[in-house]
């Protein structure tokens, strides 16, 4: 059992499935999109219980009661929006999982979580144009629309913020 | 493609977990993140008949101090390491190195110590464990329990001092309190593997070097430490010429593969020149 978009939702599959496999195939939810089933594109980003993972480096199993939010949990959301109007996709094919990505990133940056663009990392930096491709880094665009994605994230980044769920804090 | 079928076992406990692995023997493969072992499986590199999964195991993920040393679940994320306060303030280097592997979608499964018995040459964490004096605890047959220093954990590519039977449960990092550090990690692309990589922690006292621990990423078969370099940063002042000069030995006895990315010479010379940049940024942090 596990929660898909705040369905409560029983599956009964084969160790092997791969959550993006899970979604796509068993639940037909196919938003979600398989680029190189090997974690290196970012196509596949989900949310599970507000962080960003690869539905690809997932079994399903290893969601048994976790929340998971895929691009048709998320919309319509101002980032889709604001994607359309800077010309963040040409393909579109990527872009789900942009939006589930920069969805996670901006509450991972409101938890405080630092990068690497940031020297001192015990600091939590505004979110810069520099910044945000940092933490987009595992979101490739094959057709380029990088700019337009950026430019999406800035204009959105603040309602984002408040949209944001809490993050748990790391285990004593 | 998709992976050879197999059983899934999630135990919730560390004597539970050995157990199924005792049973299993060499048909199982056990799964921290699963961040390298679902590729692997994928491509069937490997086709275990069970593959056991550690992140049903409370008590193996976590971050505390023990005195003088903080104390790493082997189950702790990337995220998690990275997210880190104590980590921030009494082993930064380690924190600056994590912040490196992979993306952030990887290091939100991704383990510290899957990543560290996986023991992939141009894995990034086994540099900083070693610069750092990391001393790793692995539990056997029986609950056995038993140290191994970072020195003698690293073995060969993709082997550690973890024997069949065993699991790493901790990784335990002796405090470098206001130690500064840079891990200068050389890649084409963001979240690449490392080309070459150079962890450098240095501890300051009015502009001089007093300490120094040097660790190097895919420079051989496991990661190794430039201990002549260390040596020779010894009450040097942080200047270039000063930290230039003692980064000439960096690739001194080592041993780096060719590939598409370089060939062994180029990756000797990437390593004088990381290990330059990595000391003065570790100088100046």
């Amino acid at each position: 059992m596990l929660v898909v978009n705040d369905a409560p939702t029983t599956l009964d599959l084969e160790p092997r499935v791969s959550l993006l496999d899970a979604l796509r195939e068993h639940l037909h939810l196919t938003g979600t999109k398989k680029g190189c089933n090997q974690g290196a594109c970012g196509a596949c980003t989900v949310l599970v219980d507000g962080r960003r993972v690869l539905a690809c480096l997932t079994l399903a199993m290893q969601v048994e009661g976790r929340e998971v939010t895929t691009i048709e949990g998320v919309g319509p959301h101002p980032l889709q929006a604001a994607f359309v109007r800077r010309d963040g996709l040409q393909c579109g094919y990527c872009t789900p999982g942009q939006i589930c990505s920069a969805i996670g990133m901006v509450a991972e940056h409101r938890h405080g979580a630092a990068s690497v663009v940031t020297d001192d990392v015990t600091t939590t930096p505004d979110l810069t144009p520099e910044e945000i491709r940092e933490r987009m880094s595992g979101n490739l665009c094959r057709c380029g629309a990088y700019n337009g994605i950026v430019e999406a994230i800035v204009d959105t980044a603040p309602a984002m913020a408040e949209m944001a769920p809490a993050l748990t804090p790391v285990p004593a | 493609m998709i992976p050879v079928q197999f059983d899934y076992l999630a135990p919730e406990s560390v004597e539970d977990a050995l157990a199924a692995l005792a049973e299993a023997g060499d048909d199982a493969k056990i799964m921290a993140g699963g961040q390298s072992l679902l590729p692997v499986l994928r491509l069937r590199l490997n086709s275990p008949e069970k593959v056991i999964d550690l992140s049903r195991i409370p008590g193996l993920r976590g971050i505390s101090e023990e005195g003088d040393t903080i104390v790493i679940g082997a189950m702790t994320t990337h995220s998690d390491v990275v997210e880190s306060e104590l980590v921030g303030q009494h082993a930064l280097l380690l924190q600056k190195t994590v912040a490196e592997v992979a993306d952030p979608q990887i290091r939100h499964r991704g383990t510290l110590g899957g990543a560290l018995v996986h023991a992939d040459p141009a894995g990034d964490i086994g540099a900083a464990a070693l610069a750092l004096d990391a001393e790793f605890v692995i539990v056997g047959p029986g609950g056995a329990t038993r140290t191994v220093p970072a020195s003698e954990f690293f073995v060969d590519l993709f082997e550690t001092a973890v024997q069949e039977g065993e699991l790493l449960t901790q990784v335990r990092i002796p405090k470098h309190t206001g130690w500064g550090a840079r891990y200068e990690k050389f890649v084409r692309v963001a979240h690449q593997w490392a080309i070459v990589a150079v962890a450098a922690t240095v501890k300051m006292e009015g502009g001089t070097i007093t300490e120094a621990r040097i660790g190097l990423t895919n420079m051989g078969s496991i990661p190794l430490r430039a201990t002549s370099v260390e040596a020779a940063l010894l009450g040097q002042p942080a200047t270039e010429e000063a930290v230039k000069a003692a980064s000439a030995t960096a690739a001194d006895g080592t041993n780096p593969p060719s590939d598409l990315n370089g060939d062994s010479d180029y990756r000797k010379h990437l390593a004088g020149v990381l290990t330059r940049r990595a000391v003065l940024a570790a100088a100046g942090s």
